[in-house]
């Protein structure tokens, strides 16, 4: 379906592809096993440009917008979702920054991230995950600063990423509205890294514990004002679900792709398996899917880069709906291939276990539909 | 540094077959590319402003179509392009071609290193960067495979012979070719995309190039095609039949015969 | 000057469009039409029944002969040793020569050559030059002094191996004397007519074969590949002049400087000069898998090849690469394992006394030129022949 991208969106839909094809796919397996992070084709990005997309023109960045970023994070993620996270969660770990730093901030941080210096975002903790306000890490004034204690559970970039936009309470009494957000650099004294986890899936991205021990920050490098910590992440997750979608979306695609070149050679009672109709009833389900998806991540994009004040639920249902489609599709696309699906030789058993991840994090599909609840409500479905 | 890098555009693939009931040559809608030994070249040349600063110019002695190629080749880090393309310089042999590109070369001001790749996918002689360099009067170190170090004043160059490969040295300004053990060309950039649809490519004919109209093209090649067939190739083989290991068997039974075994 | 359709003789019936490599041929109008970028290949005229498409040369006016009599070879030399390819041209010019009723002349630039040897393979003149200078091959020293001995003596014909060496400075020398070179030559042969020599070349990685000629330019210049032509038998009853050409050393100067040689010791048995190769393609499937073929190539007492594609992915080195951009061989036997047989890999080794090929698919074009072939899974053959040849 010809969704009319710009000549721009078509450049980087085109390079996001060509770098995937030529770099992530020869070690995709590799990393996967080895569950190694993948340095070399962070490298081939940032010098294609690629993380210039998403950071603003002013600060080396080629301004490109939420529709832009999805393009890129859709072409990675056919190929290797794990790959494709790194550079979205680095894209993540900036819109804080993008959207209410100062001057001197964006200054500072935007054009080494621009360059492919990558970030990463830290809210969820032990006690901390569907509920985000049940965070517990502490921003304590002292002098020079602000001093974070507390733990951060699985931070994707954790111990890679240079720069980390940390949310953390500097005042205890006032729950959620007490929170502020903070940059971090790695290095950092009382900022440690926890083991790495082992995953299911999207094993070639990093993901630790973040533990802060006495961690001073000067006061400059607080973001916005304290207490508008949440107000800011609930934007920001907002901004970035479509990219999610993107990913959701990448990897359905990928799995499609690899179906169908699986059942047009695959010979059984004396013909391909996609002759049968049974099989193209499922590979045809899941190319619709897949095409719904895609067209709802994309409209979700524009209502964002169009300037609109208000775009959560567009979001959230683009998110939801494009990661539900990515276990569908991914799991009947190792069932068609039979046998094959199952083995690590043939690349959808992996596929299938990234696109896993993309109905829980960024907000869960549960905790989504809720809020999408209720804006229904509050709209009285109004369309 | 100021680089200069030769490209030729060709036909994506030579597998140009032939159709045996025809003749014919069976083609298909084949996209033109850079000569892949050339994007070696380009990538050695734009790593050298990398490293010590200057600019790497592209240029080329093709079609009006090569302007394409230039973008391409700006895309992928080349700060400047000239086509130089003219009638006159079709049918040129590699003696026709080193003479256009030298008088382009000379044109273009101070170098301090041409750099080619080694030889064509269509041509296959090798020949227009060594002939180039004599015509530019500047040395020659041929089939390099790394530069181990480059000075203002000099360079150090390895080179690949059948033994094994020397280290040449030579003084600046020199023409190198380079293979393909040299480097790993770079993809291009969202940026270097952008500048490449700016820019502007100035196209040379024989008049503003100021080349003598005797030496360019057809007119200033000493050879000439006068015939193109295609090979033939007649299906000689014993393919053997029958279970695999009865096949094995009468494959060393042949061998054994021949006294290879 | 140029090409252009005879729109009289044209018909508009479409023969030539497919015949262009370039896809530069179409019908408009009832007529042909060629567009932009023709390169005056000529592909295009024999199929046109109706010899409507002209391409214009203008005649060169210098007069071509000018006195220039001989076939010269460049006898390439290493550490005092002759090169095999020098032979090959001797035989080759030794041929070329008899039909021309003219002298071989070999012209030899290094320390301590045997140059009755050249004689004894055709030779009627040695042109030596003996001077440690020359040991390492510089291309400043070959070039200059090659060009001074052409000048003098004036030969019609020089051949030259088309090594490294070879295609570095022979073109060099050409630019020089203002005359034309063809490179890589796979077949030689003299219009008599005329007096002159017909090369014949591979182009587009050997699908197409172009024959090219010199028509003024003295000498005519060609690079041979190594292991095209046969190297003959030596008669040393031959008798031949050893003419020692004094190198000035205080004239002819190097700019570039040889700073040090590393030799490719990677091969226990060297490529060029194996009688028994055993070579493996993409087929292989995985690096591992060269593990199977070197312990069929030392059972055999084989050297190891590679087609192109194993060697771009990295699991093998360049320098047991066979083919268009690697080696040209020419063994007893040569074993193609997994291999389709591209045009490029064939003009490494098709010319190999025998050739067996070992692949599943039956429409590989590897059959083409195989004197025996297997069409089987290589994983099951190899194995086989392996255990086969250890158990005779």
């Amino acid at each position: 379906m010809d969704y009319f991208l710009t000549e721009q969106q078509k450049t980087i839909k085109n390079l996001a592809r060509r770098i995937a094809e030529e770099k992530i796919l020869p070690v995709r397996a590799e990393l996967d096993e080895k569950e190694e992070f993948p340095w070399a084709i962070m490298k081939e990005l940032a010098n294609a440009d690629m993380f210039r997309v998403f950071v603003p023109k002013e600060y080396d960045g080629l301004g490109g917008g939420c529709l832009e970023l999805a393009l890129v994070v859709e072409e990675l993620s056919r190929i290797c979702s794990g790959v494709a996270v790194g550079y979205a969660a680095t894209a993540l770990g900036s819109f804080t920054l993008i959207g209410y730093g100062t001057e001197e901030q964006k200054k500072k941080y935007l054009p080494a991230i621009a360059g492919g210096k990558l970030a990463a975002f830290a809210l969820t903790e032990p006690t901390a995950g569907s509920d985000a306000g049940a965070i517990r890490t502490t921003a304590d004034k002292v002098e020079g600063g602000y001093a974070l204690n507390g733990t951060k559970q699985f931070i994707t970039n954790g111990g890679e990423a240079d720069i980390y936009t940390v949310i953390a309470l500097t005042d205890k009494s006032k729950g959620p509205r007490g929170a502020s957000a903070f940059l971090v650099e790695k290095g950092t004294p009382g900022f440690t890294f926890g083991k790495k986890e082992k995953k299911m899936g999207i094993r070639a991205s990093a993901t630790r514990e973040l533990v802060f021990r006495n961690c001073v920050v000067p006061e400059t490098n607080m973001i916005d004002k304290p207490g508008r910590g949440f107000i800011m992440v609930m934007k920001l997750l907002d901004l970035s679900r479509p990219g999610v979608g993107a990913q959701a979306v990448g990897v359905a695609q990928g799995a499609l792709e690899a179906a169908v070149a699986y059942t047009e050679q695959r010979i059984q009672f004396g013909q391909p398996l996609a002759n049968l109709p049974v099989v193209q009833d499922m590979l045809a389900e899941m190319a619709i899917q897949v095409e719904a998806a895609r067209a709802l991540v994309y409209a979700a994009a524009r209502v964002v880069d169009s300037g609109a004040y208000d775009y959560t639920e567009s979001s959230a249902m683009a998110k939801v709906f494009a990661s539900d489609v990515a276990m569908k599709v991914t799991t009947d696309a190792v069932q068609v291939c039979g046998g094959a699906g199952y083995m690590k030789d043939y690349p959808l058993e992996k596929m299938m276990r990234d696109a896993k991840i993309t109905q829980i994090y960024e907000g869960s599909n549960q905790v989504l539909r809720n809020a999408i609840a209720n804006d229904l409500r509050k709209r009285k479905a109004k369309a | 540094m100021n680089v200069v890098v030769c490209l030729k555009q060709v036909p994506g693939t030579t597998d140009v077959k032939i159709d045996p009931q025809t003749n014919n040559l069976i083609r298909s809608g084949i996209p033109n590319i850079i000569n892949p030994f050339d994007t070696y070249a380009l990538e050695e040349g734009v790593r050298i402003k990398d490293r010590c600063g200057g600019k790497v110019t592209v240029t080329s002695m093709g079609p009006p179509q090569a302007e394409q190629m230039l973008r391409e080749a700006i895309s992928l880090g080349a700060d400047e392009a000239v086509l130089l393309s003219d009638r006159e310089f079709a049918g040129a042999d590699t003696w026709a071609t080193a003479y256009t590109l030298a008088v382009a070369i000379k044109k273009l001001g101070q170098f301090d290193i041409v750099i080619c790749g080694r030889q064509t996918l269509d041509g296959d002689t090798g020949q227009v960067g060594p002939e180039l360099a004599e015509m530019l009067d500047i040395p020659l170190v041929a089939y390099v495979s790394k530069i181990e170090e480059l000075t203002a004043q000099r360079i150090q160059a390895r080179r690949m012979i059948d033994e094994g490969h020397e280290v040449i040295e030579s003084p600046l300004p020199v023409v190198i070719t380079v293979t393909k053990e040299i480097n790993v060309p770079r993809l291009p950039s969202l940026r270097g995309i952008a500048r490449s649809q700016s820019a502007v490519i100035p196209v040379w004919n024989t008049q503003q190039l100021g080349a003598d109209p005797s030496k360019v093209g057809l007119t200033g090649s000493f050879t000439k095609v006068v015939k193109i067939f295609f090979p033939q190739r007649v299906c000689q083989a014993e393919v053997f039949e029958g279970e695999l290991e009865a096949q094995v068997d009468r494959l060393l039974d042949r061998l054994k015969s021949a006294g290879l075994i | 000057m140029g090409i252009r359709i005879d729109l009289d003789k044209c018909t508009g019936c479409g023969a030539c469009i497919s015949s262009c490599p370039f896809g530069l041929l179409e019908i408009k109008d009832d007529k042909a039409l060629v567009k932009e970028g023709c390169t005056l290949c000529g592909a295009c005229q024999s199929p046109c029944a109706f010899e409507a498409i002209i391409i214009e040369a203008p005649a060169k006016t210098a007069a071509a002969d000018a006195g220039h009599r001989g076939v010269w070879v460049f006898v390439e030399q290493r550490d005092g040793k002759v090169k095999n390819v020098a032979y090959e041209l001797l035989a080759e010019g030794r041929k070329l020569a008899d039909s021309l009723k003219t002298e071989v002349g070999a012209v030899c630039f290094g320390h301590g050559i045997d140059g009755a040897s050249l004689i004894a393979h055709g030779a009627d003149k040695v042109y030596l030059v003996d001077s440690p200078d020359f040991v390492s091959n510089p291309e400043d020293l070959c070039t200059t002094q090659f060009v001074n001995l052409v000048r003098q003596y004036k030969p019609e014909i020089v051949l030259a191996g088309a090594t490294p060496l070879g295609r570095a400075f022979i073109p060099r020398v050409a630019a020089i004397l203002k005359t034309g070179l063809t490179a890589d030559c796979t077949g030689l042969d003299i219009d008599l007519e005329k007096r002159l020599l017909l090369q014949t070349r591979p182009t587009f990685g050997g699908n197409i074969m172009a024959t090219i000629i010199c028509q003024s330019g003295r000498p005519q210049m060609s690079t041979v590949r190594p292991r095209v032509f046969k190297k003959g038998v030596p008669d040393k009853t031959r008798q031949g002049q050893i003419i020692k050409v004094d190198f000035d050393k205080a004239r002819i100067t190097s700019r570039t400087k040889l700073l040090s040689f590393v030799e490719d010791v990677s091969e226990r048995v060297k490529l060029d000069e194996a009688d028994i190769i055993v070579s493996g393609g993409r087929g292989l499937g995985k690096p591992e898998n060269f593990a199977l073929l070197k312990e069929l190539a030392g059972v055999l007492g084989a050297a190891l090849g590679s087609s192109r594609p194993p060697v771009d992915e990295g699991w093998i080195p360049y320098s047991h690469q066979v083919g268009q951009t690697g080696k040209t061989v020419c063994p007893k036997l040569y074993i193609a394992c997994g291999i389709s047989g591209s045009v490029q890999h064939l003009a490494g080794m098709q010319t190999s006394e025998i050739i067996v090929a070992i692949n599943d698919d039956p429409n590989a074009p590897i059959f083409e030129v195989a004197t025996y072939g297997i069409v089987g899974d290589l994983f099951k053959v190899v194995p086989m022949l392996i255990d086969k040849l250890k158990n005779r």
